[in-house]
């Protein structure tokens, strides 16, 4: 006991000396808690001005409510033609009435909608990445006109159709199948866990065909297409979760995206989709540390303040650590990207690392709120739970580990 | 018609704002900056006078270090058709604000001049008051409801009796107040196109003001921690606090 105040008097004096003499050149400065490297000091002046847009509409709009969505399994429709009206639905596309953003910037949008809730991001991922993309990508122009201009509205939402009720990590293994009949096609066989499923207009659907994968716009309303959706889910309840049917349904040729065949195709859309979770989920890590910097701050045990405590402060540290190591990864394959450089391995390593850092996060920040981190009154356990999703779809963390191993090592281990 | 609006950046009202602890001011390091928010309010109520099918050009006006150009951008974004940068490195007081807007209004023969009624970060409430009397023409402050009938304009005003209404001639000066409009999201076709719209940057001299300022702030201070209240036994007890302490 008694050397305990000599050495930390020691310690105190050292740190003063430091800080003196850093203090000439080099003086020393105020973090934000959420961004310790100035991540944002590396935006363009317009990919700041696109954060803090959709920061003040989520702040604004969807943090006031999500909980309660959330809670109810409501998906909030009631936001959608406030989040096209920004201009957030297929940002990336150049023309067709979209903004023609960089990828920086969608991943930017992504954080801030995640940052919300995962499910609101999901819409725009879903809507943006895997519908829009493959038409603008793939589509014929009167495929690009007939329905680019109206998703951007928000006047028609899509969903896509790749994962099959017996599994989604192995796409190959596809059962739903086309056939062709006269001048249409007919589809026959389910999709499941499809994001927007029952409230979509069109749906990117992938079936084989005798000459390999293709994809089909199949619409809302098309004889033989059901689209149930899924209930007692206990993860992404403030967004639709469905199942697609497809029992004889006769699509018309037109409806066929012509500039693709085999799954490259849908697997190019599960690229830009993956890239903006990889950022989204920094959005949910940073919502997660923020309540559990403030709560810790007031909370009080053993009469002082729970962030007084090094067994506290340790695993708040490894929250900032992490969410520095996964902005900085994004922020480089986002740079990659707008060069045209991103590969897939790439996208890969930053999903995986991303959700991964990010659910953790969630789980610790919902044990240190202890008895007041199970109600939505705080964040992390919605991100938590959303977040049990977010690592499953769009490619397992084991399918993202695989992909990594397979470009290092050149062996194929699927 | 020509309408100015007053652009000052600001610390974010989000943030929480820290006193440098030798109180030579207020910390703006790694902090996050944007535009005050009652300007916000200035910019939007502009936007919708225009909006209404008044044939009108909306100038964002700021004045400050070239740092400030991303609140203007911002503006620009949200819809103003172009921008006015008046460049100093000096520290801005509401005197020197107003004579510059004195300038421009002059510049630019503008018609109507809309500021926030106060920045979040001085308080001040002075600028669009001096400049309606450097100008001599009408001013609405506070405003809550804004009408423009040809060259008039009917203002709602918040008063500490309720609320006024006035009718003033054009040229004039409007200071917002909170409950005037709520300012519209960013979007993002805008802020592609905001990229390719004029920024004008002036430097102070150019205009002819010189900043001599007339303020000197001595030092900085946090209010002070706020201390829980106490209870007292009885109504006695009471009495004697109160008188104890002078209020009775």
């Amino acid at each position: 006991m008694r050397t305990r105040p000599q050495i930390s008097q020691n310690i105190a004096s050292i740190a003063r000396v430091r800080v003196g003499a850093r203090g000439a050149e080099n003086p020393v400065k105020s973090l934000n808690s959420l961004d310790l490297y100035d991540v944002r000091g590396l935006l363009t002046e317009d990919e700041q001005m696109v954060q803090d847009s959709v920061a003040r509409f989520v702040d604004g709009k969807v943090l006031p409510i999500i909980g309660e969505c959330f809670e109810q399994a409501r998906f909030p429709k009631e936001l959608i033609p406030e989040i096209a009206s920004l201009g957030l639905l297929g940002s990336s596309i150049q023309g067709y009435g979209c903004a023609g953003l960089n990828g920086v910037a969608y991943g930017l949008i992504c954080q801030e909608l995640e940052r919300g809730d995962s499910g609101l991001r999901s819409l725009v991922s879903v809507q943006s990445s895997l519908v829009m993309y493959p038409i603008f990508t793939y589509g014929s122009e009167e495929q690009k006109q007939r329905w680019l201009p109206a998703m951007a509205r928000g006047d028609a939402i899509g969903c896509f159709g790749l994962t099959e009720p017996h599994g989604g990590s192995d796409p190959s293994n596809m059962k739903t199948v086309a056939k062709k009949k006269g001048s249409d096609w007919v589809l026959n066989g389910a999709k499941m866990w499809i994001t927007n499923g029952s409230i979509a207009d069109v749906a990117v659907v992938w079936a084989n065909t005798d000459d390999g994968v293709h994809g089909f716009l199949v619409e809302q309303g098309m004889q033989g297409f059901d689209t149930p959706e899924v209930h007692h889910k206990m993860s992404l309840r403030a967004s639709v979760t469905s199942a697609l049917y497809f029992d004889n349904v006769h699509v018309p040729e037109a409806n066929v995206l012509p500039k693709v065949k085999g799954l490259k195709g849908p697997l190019s859309c599960l690229t830009q989709a993956r890239y903006g979770i990889s950022w989204g989920v920094i959005g949910a890590a940073q919502a997660c540390l923020k309540d559990v910097l403030g709560y810790t701050q007031t909370r009080e045990l053993f009469n002082r303040p729970l962030n007084h405590n090094q067994a506290v402060q340790l695993r708040l540290a490894e929250m900032a650590r992490q969410i520095t190591l996964a902005q900085l990864l994004s922020l480089r394959l986002g740079r990659l990207k707008d060069q045209g450089e991103m590969q897939p391995a790439q996208v890969s390593l930053a999903k995986w690392n991303n959700v991964r850092m990010a659910i953790n996060i969630a789980r610790d920040a919902r044990d240190l709120l202890g008895g007041a981190g199970i109600t939505t009154e705080f964040c992390p356990i919605r991100h938590a739970l959303n977040l049990e999703s977010v690592i499953t779809y769009e490619g397992t963390e084991t399918v993202h580990q695989l992909v990594i191993g397979k470009e290092i090592t050149g062996v194929d281990a699927f | 018609m020509k309408i100015l609006v007053g652009i000052k950046r600001v610390v974010d009202f989000s943030v929480r704002v820290q006193v440098k602890k030798d109180g030579s001011g207020v910390n703006t390091d790694g902090v996050k900056l944007g535009i005050n928010p009652f300007d916000e309010i200035a910019l939007e109520e502009a936007l919708r006078i225009r909006e209404r099918g008044t044939q009108a050009e909306v100038v964002a006006v700021s004045i400050g270090p070239a740092e400030v150009q991303p609140q203007l951008r911002t503006a620009l974004a949200m819809g103003a058709d172009r921008a006015i940068l008046v460049e100093t490195g000096e520290v801005l007081q509401p005197l020197m604000v107003a004579r510059v807007f004195h300038e421009l209004v002059k510049r630019e023969n503008a018609d109507l001049v809309i500021l926030g009624k106060q920045a979040i970060d001085d308080d001040s409430n002075q600028t669009g008051q001096m400049l309606a009397a450097l100008w001599d023409r009408p001013q609405a402050t506070f405003a809550s409801k804004v009408e423009l009938k040809d060259k008039t304009l009917m203002v709602t005003r918040e008063v500490d009796a309720g609320l006024e209404t006035i009718e003033i001639d054009l040229p004039a000066v409007i200071t917002t107040d909170l409950r005037l409009n709520t300012p519209r999201f960013v979007k993002m076709p805008d802020i592609m196109k905001a990229r390719s719209k004029p920024l004008q940057v002036l430097k102070l001299e150019e205009l002819g003001v010189t900043a001599a300022p007339k303020l000197e702030v001595t030092s900085y201070a946090p209010p002070p921690q706020r201390v829980g209240g106490k209870k007292v036994e009885d109504v006695t007890a009471l009495v004697a606090t109160l008188r104890q302490r002078g209020i009775l």
